[in-house]
């Protein structure tokens, strides 16, 4: 495995009207790291997640998939990676399977079948209900279910833990162990400490005090 | 691995299956626009002749007024659930699948309304030489409504008071179609030919076809920084 | 020319530059418009059939003129902005529009003044009256718009795509609703054209039409100046500036 970081972010700035959320932000995820953006609430980090994710463009700066410049290899970048948002991203009168054979569609999924995937994070038996018969937590974990199936070698996750319990939690860690083990990065936010050793933060302290 | 074609159909099916589980949302713009073009009689007359003359432009107005209707649901769902950022995340061409959901949007909304219009000519009393190009004018100008309508949607797509601000952006860009539209009708109830008109709303909706769902397609990348 | 291109979209080059050229075109705009106005009102000839009151003509065409090109210019604005990124094309977009939106309303009164004496009727559904209405309306739309972003960026990008949507139509809409009229056009009423009319009386319309674009011109870049000062506030140019340096 070469040294070359998977993702690799320089002097990121995000200026909402003038009003910086955070400037001059670097960093880098080699293969096989975990990165875990903290911060207080309104800090930016789900925009910071956004901009890596290529859903929002920063005021400044430049993100390198693999040390090339992402703006070159969007479409490569894309096939690479997968977002899983503070929103599900499941319609709720569709079933998990029907789901997951969606998203199945628009990104390389198919490590393991949908119905692998859901009895993985905990949704056996829930299968082939209409998700909004799903509480909250088994909402996210069906959302996640997707990191089971996806191909992707990077993961961006906002806020992942919110709504899961202890269990949820415990089957979080272990796919993300699963698959850094594979040579996989991960980038997620949380403001919950996580249960995983070597794991790198970083800090995006308030730099201004405006919420949005 | 996914195909170029996979990801185009796996959209239009997906929803086409929405819709299909929530028929009741399907058929109100239906009823929106049976209301309105009930609504005519009784504000205006119940006499046969004068509903005729207003019949061509009567059903438009209120076919354009069902679709505006449903519009704001074209990508507004999907954003508030977040299947919206993970359709644009897709290695895909954005446009193709944008063209996808204007696609299935007017299957559910357009064609529904084309359909019902010959009902509604009849409690108009549209001469029997207007249904057809009725029909076929309708058939074109739902499909510009609903890719014109997409720009107009996908840039309010973040928006709260989104679907006010949506009929004042769109409404002045459907004007030709009524235009050529309610004209295609009238002519072919004079007994003129109508076929220069319907070519014309032909090439609009062409180029249509041709335009918006690249103007969608970037039209949702601003927009859902709302 | 390409650094000169994005030197010129430096904000703070940019309104330097304009104070020099402000007053020369303040200028150029009053000796126009007042030279028009009295030339168009007191010294050209009446007309044969309606008498003076086709005076207005002198306010009523160059709004129309600027009203459309207005429209255009704020979608060149948009454009530049969106494809070369540059924040001042962004800000005269933002200018351009209410006062595009002002010059076609002008347009509109002017012309159902003109309507009463003319026709008998403030309102007509003349083919040209309704085109300006429906461009008021897309002006409008993208005044509202712009106003519901939280943020001026975004903002700047929807108009601008907006703009350019409605730039594409603009001539569909124009053709569409000039050939819906004279589907309906009845008989006696014919608009007189600009090429049937008098040297005497086109002149001084020319000298108005000049004045106007002055004018627009001079609104245009007070407005942008207006817009940069506001954006760039925070920045110690504009806080030197503000201090009477």
């Amino acid at each position: 495995m070469s040294s070359q970081p998977l993702l690799e972010f320089r002097a990121l700035t995000f200026e909402r009207d003038d009003w910086p959320l955070f400037s001059d932000l670097c960093g880098a995820l080699k293969a096989g790291e975990i990165l875990q953006i903290t911060g207080a609430n309104g800090c930016g980090k789900t925009t910071l997640l956004h901009i890596l994710a290529t859903i929002q463009a920063p005021t400044a700066g430049s993100l390198h998939w693999q040390g090339r410049d992402i703006s070159r290899c969007r479409q490569e970048y894309l096939t690479a990676m997968a977002f899983v948002g503070h929103q599900s991203g499941l319609k709720l009168s569709l079933t998990p399977r029907e789901n997951l054979h969606w998203l199945s569609q628009l990104q390389p999924l198919s490590r393991v079948s949908s119905g692998a995937a859901l009895a993985r994070i905990g949704l056996a038996g829930f299968e082939d209900v209409p998700c909004y018969t799903l509480s909250a937590g088994q909402l996210r974990r069906a959302a996640l279910a997707i990191l089971c199936m996806s191909e992707a070698k990077l993961w961006l996750l906002d806020e992942p833990l919110t709504a899961l319990d202890v269990e949820g939690i415990a089957d979080l860690e272990a796919l993300l162990l699963g698959h850094v083990a594979e040579g996989g990065g991960v980038v997620l936010s949380s403001h919950q400490p996580l249960a995983i050793p070597a794991l790198r933060t970083l800090a995006l302290d308030a730099m201004t005090e405006v919420a949005y | 691995m996914t195909s170029l074609g996979g990801a185009f159909f796996a959209v239009i099916q997906r929803d086409l299956s929405i819709a299909m589980r929530h028929r009741g949302d399907l058929l109100n713009p239906l009823f929106f626009f049976l209301i309105v073009v009930t609504l005519v009689p009784l504000g205006i007359s119940p006499e046969p002749t004068r509903l005729a003359a207003m019949a061509p432009g009567m059903i438009w107005i209120s076919a354009l007024l069902a679709t505006l209707l449903a519009l704001d649901n074209l990508f507004q769902a999907d954003f508030a659930d977040g299947s919206l950022v993970q359709l644009m995340l897709s290695p895909e061409p954005l446009w193709l699948l944008v063209l996808a959901k204007i696609i299935a949007h007017w299957l559910v909304t357009g064609l529904p309304v084309v359909l019902f219009s010959p009902l509604l000519g009849m409690i108009l009393s549209l001469p029997g030489a207007g249904f057809l190009p009725l029909l076929l004018g309708l058939a074109l100008g739902t499909a510009v409504f609903s890719l014109l309508g997409a720009v107009g949607a996908a840039l309010t797509v973040a928006l709260h008071k989104g679907s006010v601000l949506l009929s004042l952006l769109v409404m002045p860009l459907y004007v030709p179609v009524l235009i050529f539209g309610t004209s295609a009708v009238q002519r072919a109830v004079d007994g003129m030919n109508y076929g220069g008109v319907m070519a014309i709303l032909a090439a609009v909706a062409a180029f249509s076809l041709l335009l918006a769902p690249f103007a969608a397609a970037g039209a949702l990348k601003v927009g859902i920084n709302g | 020319m390409w650094q000169w291109f994005h030197k010129l979209g430096s904000p703070r080059w940019f309104y330097h530059l304009s104070s020099k050229f402000l007053p020369w075109l303040a200028l150029a705009s009053v000796v126009l418009i007042v030279t028009g106005v009295v030339w168009g009102l007191a010294f050209a000839p009446q007309d044969a059939r309606q008498g003076n009151s086709f005076r207005i003509i002198y306010i009523h065409v160059p709004a129309s003129f600027l009203a459309l090109a207005g429209y255009y210019v704020m979608a060149a604005a948009g454009a530049v902005g969106m494809i070369w990124k540059i924040k001042l094309a962004d800000m005269v977009m933002v200018a351009a529009a209410p006062l595009g939106a002002a010059l076609t309303f002008i347009a509109l009164f002017t012309g159902a003044i003109w309507g009463k004496p003319t026709w008998g009727t403030y309102w007509i559904w003349d083919a040209r009256i309704t085109s300006m209405l429906v461009l008021l309306f897309l002006y409008i739309g993208i005044i509202a718009l712009s106003r519901s972003f939280s943020t001026r960026e975004t903002s700047a990008r929807a108009c601008a795509i907006l703009a350019l949507v409605g730039t594409v139509n603009i001539p569909i809409i124009y053709k569409s609703v000039d050939w819906w009229y004279t589907l309906h056009q009845p008989a006696t009423i014919k608009l007189t054209g600009a090429p049937s009319m008098h040297p005497d009386m086109f002149k001084p319309l020319l000298v108005m039409i000049l004045g106007f674009y002055c004018f627009y011109a001079l609104v245009l870049l007070l407005n942008t100046r207006t817009e940069i000062l506001q954006r760039e506030r925070r920045t110690t140019w504009v806080k030197e500036l503000a201090a009477g340096k």
